[in-house]
């Protein structure tokens, strides 16, 4: 029993160490802190619920290496995923821009409260004005 | 009666997105975005003879396919036999991109089970197979005379898909010129 719990927490230690992106870290920790951020908001178009840092697709490693190269020379944040779109379409995104196309994706969620609110004030608002039922509450507390 | 249709209507809706999404059919099938579009440019070694190359260039002025293609793809085998029928009914010139591949394994292929292809390009490193958006073969380009991407087939292309997306698309394309 001992020695499979020890066999276990080796095994969680462990897994961290099994890094996918096995590229050379960027020297300037600033480049670095865009290309990690760039790869975890790519899709990996072959494995559509990973993101192309946590895939290990050889898809996944190719546009990883696209991106570092692109990096490298000096292509801004926007020009990259640029680059991205127009091979792949704005689905290879996981922060999808807000275009006229993805407005819908960026807006629903407001709409979405905004109508749920309303409809809460017109049944809190319904219920507020019917009759309290004072019988009803008195019999309950009596019993 | 009037406070069920609010909801009623709601579920309804519901119903019919869910629908909807259920019919979409394959969700890993994306639409590409180079349709209508000019094709990415290419100039990739041949696989045959590493010397030469082939790309745009040679496929200017006729409509073509461009087929990407990997030995280590299941898709490809089970496509590969109409291929070679298109070809040697002279249906289309059929260019070949060799994707994430190696030339040895390729040539073998192609050696063993036919060559369907005017020139296949040999594109180990996966370049050009981000240039075109490819994530998975086999995927089958349609290009025009002018270069430009009239469809795209995701999977083994077969007489169906061929007959049903394929033809009408070059038919209007010779009636056009």
């Amino acid at each position: 029993m001992r020695r499979l719990l020890t066999l276990l927490v080796a095994t969680l230690v462990m897994a961290p160490a099994a890094a996918i992106d096995t590229g050379k870290a960027f020297e300037d920790p600033e480049l670095q802190a865009r290309y990690d951020k760039l790869i975890s908001e790519v899709r990996c178009l072959k494995c559509q619920n990973q993101s192309i840092k946590d895939s290990n697709v050889f898809l996944a490693s190719d546009l990883r290496r696209e991106i570092r190269r692109l990096i490298e020379e000096g292509k801004t944040d926007p020009e990259i995923i640029d680059f991205l779109v127009t091979r792949y379409g704005e689905f290879a995104l996981y922060r999808p821009r807000t275009t006229g196309k993805t407005l819908i994706l960026w807006l629903a969620p407001f709409l979405l409260v905004l109508f749920g609110g309303f409809a809460m004030y017109r049944v809190v608002r319904h219920r507020m004005s019917m009759p309290l039922d004072n019988d009803a509450v008195q019999e309950g507390a009596t019993k | 009666m009037s406070r069920y249709a609010l909801p009623l209507v709601a579920v309804i809706a519901l119903i019919l997105f869910l629908v909807v999404g259920l019919k979409r059919g394959d969700p890993r099938a994306l639409p590409s975005p180079f349709i209508g579009k000019p094709a990415p440019e290419f100039d990739l070694p041949m696989l045959k003879d590493p010397e030469k190359t082939v790309g745009s260039k040679d496929m200017a002025g006729e409509v073509a396919l461009v087929n990407v293609w990997a030995t280590w793809c299941v898709g490809c085998r089970q496509e590969h036999p109409f291929l070679l029928e298109l070809e040697e009914n002279d249906a289309i010139p059929i260019y070949g991109i060799n994707w994430r591949d190696t030339r040895p394994e390729a040539l073998r292929w192609i050696q063993q089970l036919g060559d369907p292809y005017v020139a296949s390009g040999f594109d180990g490193s996966g370049r050009v197979g981000i240039d075109w958006g490819v994530y998975g073969a086999p995927e089958t380009f349609l290009v025009s005379a002018e270069g430009v991407v009239l469809h795209k087939h995701l999977g083994p292309l077969d007489r169906t898909a061929w007959e049903q997306d394929f033809l009408p698309l070059i038919n209007s394309e010779a009636s056009a010129q």
